[in-house]
């Protein structure tokens, strides 16, 4: 898969046709499994562990939602609702492969209604570089302003354009005045990737900072998957009513 | 709001359908109209305090409005914010010259401590000033010690958080603890704001207000501020 080349997916169903969610043989075969429904942003990395995986991926269905209804978190409690309206009752465990990302506790509201679990944290850049980090790095310069690989591949969708800065360029000193470096808290080590990012800094008129963090983080959607434990036993955030 | 080609001169309007036209402009982000309407207005010998709640901030209104309804964006609100600026910067100074004083008091506010974001802030602090505060803005990421300060200082009749990020969030709370602490929490009104609060964390941290947004918050600040002055 070439990032690069892609155009920013809006709304992936990574469901295969036989595992699909259309066939009543399905239906019942999925009922054992688990529904991993995640955040566009987080897509390659999710594929990574579950897709690539053959264990994983026979037991774990993936969708994601559009990576932009994180420019209106406001929408992500009702999105992810009703997705799960239509097709947790098919699943033994759902997982929200989501942060609280701004939801004002909405989507905790909505995870405690299907009894799902979501990853632990604020955003993707907390979980992603582990909540000791990202405040360290914040304490450091709360300057920063982050990205992962996926804002990297597709900064001008998510951020130029998700911000209004192809249309209006002048917005830039009112978004970015405060902020002293961009940090790509990288999940690869890819050179191309660095150079984009490093482009994007300047781009912002911001100093670049390289960070290597993995997505280990990501790691609890193939929890009790491919080892003894369950999901209940682990570091997700299960929340209660 | 307009698109259609308009090949008119904003002085052959008359002061109901200019004022109409201002809001227009505000709306469209249009800074070089919207001052030039503001000049006109002027000339035409109205008080700088109708043009601001007529034409300035009944415009941002519906901003404000259309931004909840999600009919516009983070940059066109932006865009407006910028060209409501522009008209509020020919009026300040004739507001501030002004012989009647208007002014419902002081209302300070701030970013907390560890958030950068500041869009929203400087929305609200925008409507307090046409509803007639005096604004005293103490930026981004501050300690509870610069609030103790700007109070110790300004005497506000309001004292407003905000905050963006769900981290930084609690901290509105060590603040009025500290208030609390202090023995002043209850000589001013506190109000918190941001986009991931809501009536039940106000609650919960003891705020008084929760500003939904930035007309409803002006609106609630004035209502508290004239219930002090009545009082
Ligand atoms: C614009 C924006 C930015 C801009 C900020 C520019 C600036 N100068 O402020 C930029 C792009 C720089 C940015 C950076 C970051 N952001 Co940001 N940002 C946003 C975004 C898209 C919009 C916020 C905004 O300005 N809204 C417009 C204004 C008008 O609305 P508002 O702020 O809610 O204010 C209104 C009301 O709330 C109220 N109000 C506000 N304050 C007050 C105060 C008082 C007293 C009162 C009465 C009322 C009141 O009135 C206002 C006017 O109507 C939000 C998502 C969202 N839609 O909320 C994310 C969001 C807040 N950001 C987020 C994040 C994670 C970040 C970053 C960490 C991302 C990164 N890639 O690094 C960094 C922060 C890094 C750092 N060092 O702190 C997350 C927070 C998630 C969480 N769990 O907390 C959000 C929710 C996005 C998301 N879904 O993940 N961000």
């Amino acid at each position: 898969m070439t990032m690069k080349t892609m155009q920013t997916p809006s709304s992936f169903n990574l469901f295969s046709a036989k595992d699909g969610l259309v066939s009543d043989d399905t239906k019942a075969k999925s009922r054992n499994k688990r529904l991993v429904l995640g955040c566009g942003a987080l897509v390659y990395e999710l594929v990574e562990l579950i897709k690539h995986n053959p264990v994983v991926d026979q037991a774990v269905d993936l969708h994601c939602l559009p990576a932009h209804l994180h420019n209106t978190p406001q929408l992500i409690g009702p999105e992810v609702d009703k997705f799960l309206s239509e097709h947790a009752h098919r699943y033994s465990e759902v997982l929200v492969a989501y942060g609280d990302c701004g939801s004002a506790g909405e989507l905790d509201r909505v995870i405690a209604k299907y009894q799902a679990s979501r990853l632990p944290g604020a955003h993707c850049y907390e979980f992603f570089s582990g909540a000791d980090v990202f405040q360290s790095m914040m304490n450091e310069e709360l300057g920063s302003f982050f990205l992962t690989d996926f804002l990297v591949s597709f900064f001008d969708r998510l951020v130029v354009q998700g911000l209004g800065l192809d249309r209006y360029p002048e917005l830039k000193e009112v978004y970015f005045k405060h902020y002293k470096k961009l940090v790509y808290l990288a999940q690869k080590d890819d050179p191309e990737l660095q150079t984009l990012a490093s482009q994007h800094a300047a781009f912002l008129g911001l100093d670049y900072e390289y960070k290597f963090v993995g997505f280990d983080e990501l790691k609890p959607v193939t929890f009790g998957l491919d080892s003894e434990h369950k999901l209940g036993s682990i570091e997700v955030q299960h929340v209660s009513t | 709001m307009s698109d259609q080609e308009d090949d008119f001169e904003l002085s052959d309007l008359d002061d109901k359908e200019l004022v109409e036209q201002i809001q227009d402009d505000l709306y469209d982000g249009l800074n070089d109209e919207v001052f030039e309407g503001v000049e006109i207005l002027l000339e035409r010998k109205w008080d700088a305090n109708d043009i601001l709640g007529d034409a300035l901030v009944g415009g941002m209104k519906i901003v404000g409005e259309d931004f909840r309804d999600g009919i516009l964006f983070v940059p066109e609100v932006l865009k407006c914010a910028g060209a409501m600026k522009q008209g509020m910067g020919l009026l300040r100074p004739i507001l501030a010259n002004s012989a009647i004083d208007i002014s419902l008091g002081k209302f300070v506010i701030g970013t907390v401590k560890g958030d950068i974001h500041d869009i929203g802030k400087n929305l609200v602090g925008m409507m307090l000033e046409g509803a007639g505060f005096e604004v005293i803005d103490l930026g981004i990421n501050n300690p509870v010690e610069n609030y103790l300060e700007a109070i110790d200082e300004h005497k506000p009749v309001v004292m407003g958080m905000s905050a963006l990020l769900t981290t930084t969030m609690p901290y509105m709370g060590v603040v009025i603890e500290e208030l609390d602490k202090r023995g002043m929490r209850n000589d001013f009104h506190v109000m918190v704001g941001g986009a991931p609060l809501n009536q039940e964390f106000a609650d919960a941290i003891g705020a008084d207000a929760y500003g939904r947004d930035a007309a409803r918050s002006a609106e609630m600040a004035s209502e508290h501020a004239r219930s002090v002055q009545a009082s």
